[in-house]
């Protein structure tokens, strides 16, 4: 990464600025991977961009990150995406 | 366009501070897919200055200039003719503010930098409310809506921002939702294109703000077109065309979804139907969508 050598402050971009977001999570997207049509409707809603587009379309959810507020669950057309609750750690 | 088209590329990175079910996020990430690394962002003091996470960290992959709530358009101006200047050329700059920074606050700037015919696409991210500070009023909000600072409803109708920025007659305005990504898609490529100002306005739902639960986002948006309480229209060498379902609704091919299927998604309009129904307001409401269309429907 390049590092500017200017007066002002600046910030420089990362994965995680905020940490590992996943901790809010109440709830935990499941994808069955069986039921999904690839049409990656929950890839371009997701609010985080915390669902992985793979090289061959299908997807994968970044569970670090998630923050559990379930719209792919809500926008998935085949019912692809159930919410569970998470366990008390 | 189907949404695989769209590009893999991300420019905003996960674990940034939105809540979760933020539309802004979910806007921004089609957004900058469409304009790419060339691209620099002015946002004024908003939510998204705090999305962008705090120092020395940011959550977003292009380069951001964070500036007075009231001078986002006029710090544009200045930054696309310091590009100019430096012959750099292909690099967008885009202003990102909210409704409150459009509407309301940077209203004189914003009209400033059309006139200037400055070349930079101006967003507005409309979810009606001031968010940041805690859900107030804005020149947004509908009618009847709950804020903290209108608790029984607001009593004034919202401002047609749209058409006072028609008014500067600049080459490209358009409308979009979060809902339809390929429509918000194709809006900023085709803005991108054109030289001179651009102004998109993006309808964003806010769970917290309009009292919804936040797996509803992308759902309330989808219905606030359905219902034709927002438009998608576009405006280009002096005419008006619409898109998708408002196009349906506008030609008369389709019916819009009646209005109280919107309202009673959102616990802001919550005092339009408890404790009891208030006929007088929701009629109010339709009259008012119902007028919009007929005045869309005299320009096209």
């Amino acid at each position: 990464m390049i590092k500017y050598d200017v007066v002002t402050t600046i910030s420089y971009p990362k994965k995680g600025a905020m940490g590992k977001t996943g901790g809010w999570r109440a709830f935990k997207p499941i994808l069955d991977k069986e039921k999904c049509v690839r049409c990656l409707r929950c890839w371009i809603f997701c609010p985080e961009g915390a669902i992985i587009r793979k090289e061959d379309d299908s997807v994968e959810i970044d569970y670090d990150y998630c923050k559990g507020c379930g719209i792919c669950a809500n926008e998935c057309r085949v019912k692809a995406i159930s919410m569970v609750r998470e366990e008390s750690k | 366009m189907a949404i695989k088209d769209l590009p893999k590329e991300e420019y905003v990175l996960p674990g940034s501070a939105a809540c979760p079910g933020c539309p802004a996020t979910i806007a921004l990430r089609t957004v900058l897919k469409a304009l790419g690394k060339r691209t620099i962002l002015v946002i004024p003091a908003w939510w998204t200055a705090v999305i962008q996470s705090w120092y020395p960290h940011t959550s977003f992959k292009v380069p951001i200039l964070n500036i007075a709530f009231e001078a986002a358009a006029a710090a544009a101006s200045g930054v696309s003719s310091g590009l100019k200047v430096l012959g750099e050329k292909d690099i967008n700059v885009v202003v990102w503010a909210g409704d409150g920074g459009t509407y309301d606050i940077g209203i004189q700037a914003l009209s400033g930098a059309l006139e200037r015919n400055t070349d930079f696409i101006y967003i507005c991210y409309n979810n009606q409310i001031y968010s940041n500070t805690g859900i107030q009023r804005s020149g947004a909000t509908p009618y009847a809506a709950w804020t903290t600072t209108t608790v029984g409803g607001k009593r004034e109708f919202n401002k047609d921002m749209g058409a006072i920025v028609m008014a500067h007659r600049i080459p490209y305005v358009a409308t979009a939702c979060i809902s339809y990504p390929e429509d918000l898609y194709k809006k900023v490529m085709k803005a991108k294109e054109i030289r001179g100002p651009k102004y998109i306005e993006i309808l964003t739902p806010c769970p917290p703000g309009w009292r919804f639960s936040m797996d509803k986002t992308v759902e309330v948006g989808r219905l606030a077109v359905e219902t034709g309480a927002w438009p998608l229209y576009e405006y280009e060498n002096g005419k008006m065309s619409f898109n998708g379902f408002s196009k349906l609704i506008l030609e008369g091919k389709v019916k819009r979804k009646p209005i109280e299927e919107w309202l009673k998604m959102q616990g802001r309009f919550r005092n339009l139907f408890k404790p009891k129904r208030d006929e007088e307001r929701i009629r109010r409401i339709e009259e008012f969508i119902e007028r919009m269309w007929e005045d869309f429907r005299s320009k096209v």
